[in-house]
């Protein structure tokens, strides 16, 4: 057990990645020399070389659309994209192109390409740096989604997306890149699969979801609750796609109530996914509709009023009585 | 302020070529910006310094498979369409007029090269081995794909525009890493080289520019080729660019050569040249074969609406086949016999993709849900069994109404 932040958590599971298997390479702007610009790929560059670790030119299309022929020939791409809002120059080739070869393949050729992009707001940034659009990409068949919210899971995510065989994105909570936990490199532990939801408090009487930055949110949200006398029960789903619904269903027919949050904006977003499966399968355990806490319909806000947009403590008690109160 | 007069004093030569090692010895190029063409429109031949030593070593035995191949792919063409036509196939995509710039390059290939594709390139495909009748998988809408594409080195179709000019750059840059790898471990390394293929119109898209900046920044063993055959659909190639296509490259810091794609000893010769440079780890190059699209550019258009028949005669009147029919005739290397030949051996061809089409059939759901994935995925799980249970309760309802 060692005590480290996110960021180098991340750093940690790909320094051993590349250390494992020399077809493993980063391609990414300005994580060189640089280390990137959260440094999460610092001094990777001094030791696996600069063909190990690329500095490419300022090209997202050109970063996955290569990685993609990179990993036709043998190689395990895990591309950096700067910032969640540079994403979509790449998004082509994401969607049209490494989502869909396996299938257009009949199963041929597999494409294991992991793309680590750091999302999310609450840096007080410009506009582009502070999205969240794991829903555009969750849409998408063909892709797998992963977002760890504690060290020990970002090491552990970031070795298994690269050793996943299907195409893995890695939605890193950037404002959490400092939050430091506890990390066993050595026995994964229940985050052995990458795909499963993690129950992280126990609760009686409604269940919150939440993923990514949200996570110690929704933690401090059910602290407070249980002053007011509610049990809350926290599920850190760990995997946008797929969702491990069975763990949330489990605790819905235990609490009788559910809410879901997430950065992203409310409409279209993950949250009503949830909604809709878990009423599916357990309308007669519901005691109040599904309520979703998340963005609103709008582009990310000026750093300015993004304490307003994000979801806080408030916005999820203030849900929970709306839950109760049926 | 005129650029004359901007101060530059304060910059001395080195600082304004700040990347000397990526500008090309003109050596290294082939001279002037013009069309290089071995063998004219009359079937006659032309001398180059260049690239004439590349056909001196081709044998009569090679012309004439040239001239097979064109012949043959032709007709796989004519036949498609004909299935199109039919309602066998829900589109098809002529080549007729390419014969020349895909069997020259094509021939000029070594198995171990890799080719990625976009969507026309049946000429490509046919000197690669793959069977004939797998291309049409995909138009017969019963697969993405229709082959795997380790098995001939041939990438699948690509119908988004430009999104395998990335892939096959990346390719390339693997073939790099493996060499380095093998240097590293005292194993000899392969000599592959990989090859793009897209057209005009591609040419405006943006991953074209990226693949050309990633594949000039690594030198990576890639050859560009665009065949410019003068129409995206509808649109004429002066709207993608103001200047010789392969002029472009010049920009990116290798060498971009333009050559008469309807001249296939041209094309053959030029590929060759490129791909050797390219083996050589000397990097890219950018060919532009300057050819026309005869007919449509899919059965779903129809040219009579945005061109002349007036532009098309002209470039009837350079046609591949023939030109090089004329060549191999007046010297005495093929004779009727041989033409013969090569016509029975298109009718067989066709005969045969006919009857590989008619007995094509869709996959099964099942095999829809299969390949989404490579490892199991529990929403495709669910969905599949929520699938199979639907169709089962058919099942059951049609044996109820019978009994």
């Amino acid at each position: 057990m060692t005590t480290m932040t996110i960021a180098k958590a991340i750093n940690e599971g790909l320094r051993e990645a590349l250390g494992q298997d020399e077809k493993t390479l980063l391609m990414g702007e300005d994580i060189g020399a640089l280390g990137g610009v959260y440094r999460v790929t610092d001094g990777l560059q001094q030791e696996f070389g600069e063909d190990r670790v690329v500095d490419s030119p300022l090209a997202e299309a050109g970063i996955i659309g290569t990685s993609i022929g990179l990993a036709m020939r043998g190689y395990r791409p895990v591309c950096e994209i700067q910032f969640d809002g540079f994403v979509f120059p790449g998004f082509n080739q994401i969607t049209t192109q490494l989502s869909k070869y396996h299938a257009r393949t009949s199963g041929a050729v597999t494409l294991p390409v992991t793309i680590r992009i750091p999302y999310g707001g609450g840096i007080g940034s410009i506009e582009h740096h502070s999205e969240s659009p794991e829903a555009l990409f969750a849409h998408t068949a063909g892709l797998r989604i992963i977002t760890p919210s504690n060290p020990h899971d970002a090491y552990w995510m970031t070795r298994q997306a690269i050793e996943c065989e299907d195409p893995v994105i890695v939605f890193e909570p950037k404002k959490r890149y400092w939050l430091k936990g506890e990390v066993n490199t050595e026995d994964p532990g229940t985050s052995a699969d990458p795909f499963s939801a993690h129950v992280v408090r126990q609760g009686s009487d409604a269940t919150l979801v939440a993923y990514g930055p949200l996570v110690p949110v929704a933690l401090a949200a059910a602290a407070a609750a249980e002053e007011d006398g509610r049990s809350i029960e926290v599920i850190d789903l760990r995997s946008i796609s797929p969702i491990d619904f069975d763990t949330v269903e489990a605790s819905v027919r235990k609490t009788g109530r559910l809410l879901v949050t997430h950065e992203a904006p409310t409409f279209g977003g993950i949250g009503g996914e949830i909604a809709s499966r878990i009423s599916e399968r357990a309308f007669l355990s519901l005691e109040a509709p599904v309520i979703r806490v998340g963005g609103f319909h709008m582009p990310y806000p000026v750093a300015k009023v993004e304490e307003h947009y994000l979801p806080d403590i408030d916005r999820i008690l203030e849900a929970l009585d709306r839950a109760f109160s049926y | 302020m005129g650029v004359g007069q901007l101060p530059t004093t304060e910059f001395n030569d080195e600082e304004l070529d700040d990347h000397p090692e990526t500008h090309q010895d003109p050596a290294s190029q082939p001279a002037g910006g013009d069309m290089i063409q071995l063998l004219d429109a009359q079937g006659n031949r032309r001398e180059d310094p260049v690239f004439g030593p590349y056909v001196e070593s081709l044998d009569p035995e090679a012309l004439r498979a040239f001239y097979r191949d064109m012949a043959v792919v032709r007709r796989f063409d004519q036949e498609a369409t004909a299935l199109q036509r039919q309602g066998q196939l829900a589109l098809w995509v002529p080549l007729t007029g390419q014969e020349a710039a895909q069997i020259g390059s094509g021939h000029a290939l070594r198995p171990e090269d890799f080719v990625f594709p976009s969507y026309r390139e049946h000429g490509v495909a046919l000197s690669r081995g793959l069977d004939m009748s797998d291309l049409l998988r995909l138009f017969r809408g019963v697969t993405h794909g229709g082959w795997d594409p380790r098995e001939k080195n041939f990438n699948i179709y690509t119908l988004v525009l430009a999104a395998q000019v990335l892939h096959a750059v990346g390719y390339a840059m693997g073939i790099q890493r493996d060499q380095a790898s093998a240097q590293a471990k005292g194993q000899a390394a392969e000599d592959a080289a990989v090859v793009a293929y897209y057209g005009d119109g591609a040419s405006s898209e943006g991953d074209v520019h990226e693949a050309m900046v990633f594949a000039s920044s690594y030198k990576a063993p890639v050859v560009f080729f665009c065949q410019n055959n003068h129409w995206a659909i509808s649109v004429p190639s002066k709207v993608q660019t103001k200047v010789p296509l392969a002029h472009r490259a010049q920009g990116y810091g290798f060498p971009g050569v333009r050559v008469d794609g309807n001249d296939i000893l041209a094309v053959h010769a030029v590929t060759q040249w490129a791909l050797d440079r390219a083996r050589k780890g000397e990097g890219p190059v950018l060919i532009e074969a300057f050819t026309y699209r005869l007919g449509a550019h899919t059965t779903a258009d129809d040219p009579t609406k945005y061109r002349t028949s007036s532009e098309e005669d002209q470039w009837r009147a350079k046609d591949p086949l023939t030109r090089l029919e004329t060549y191999l005739r007046a010297e005495g290397l093929a004779d009727d016999a041989f033409f013969e030949d090569v016509r029975r051996q298109g009718q067989e061809l066709a005969d045969s993709v006919r009857q590989a089409v008619l007995s094509m059939e869709g996959p099964s759901m099942e095999e829809a849900f299969a390949h989404v994935y490579s490892q199991a995925h529990p929403l495709v799980q669910e969905e599949l069994q929520w699938y199979r249970e639907y169709e089962a309760g058919f099942e059951n309802a049609e044996g109820a109404g019978e009994g």
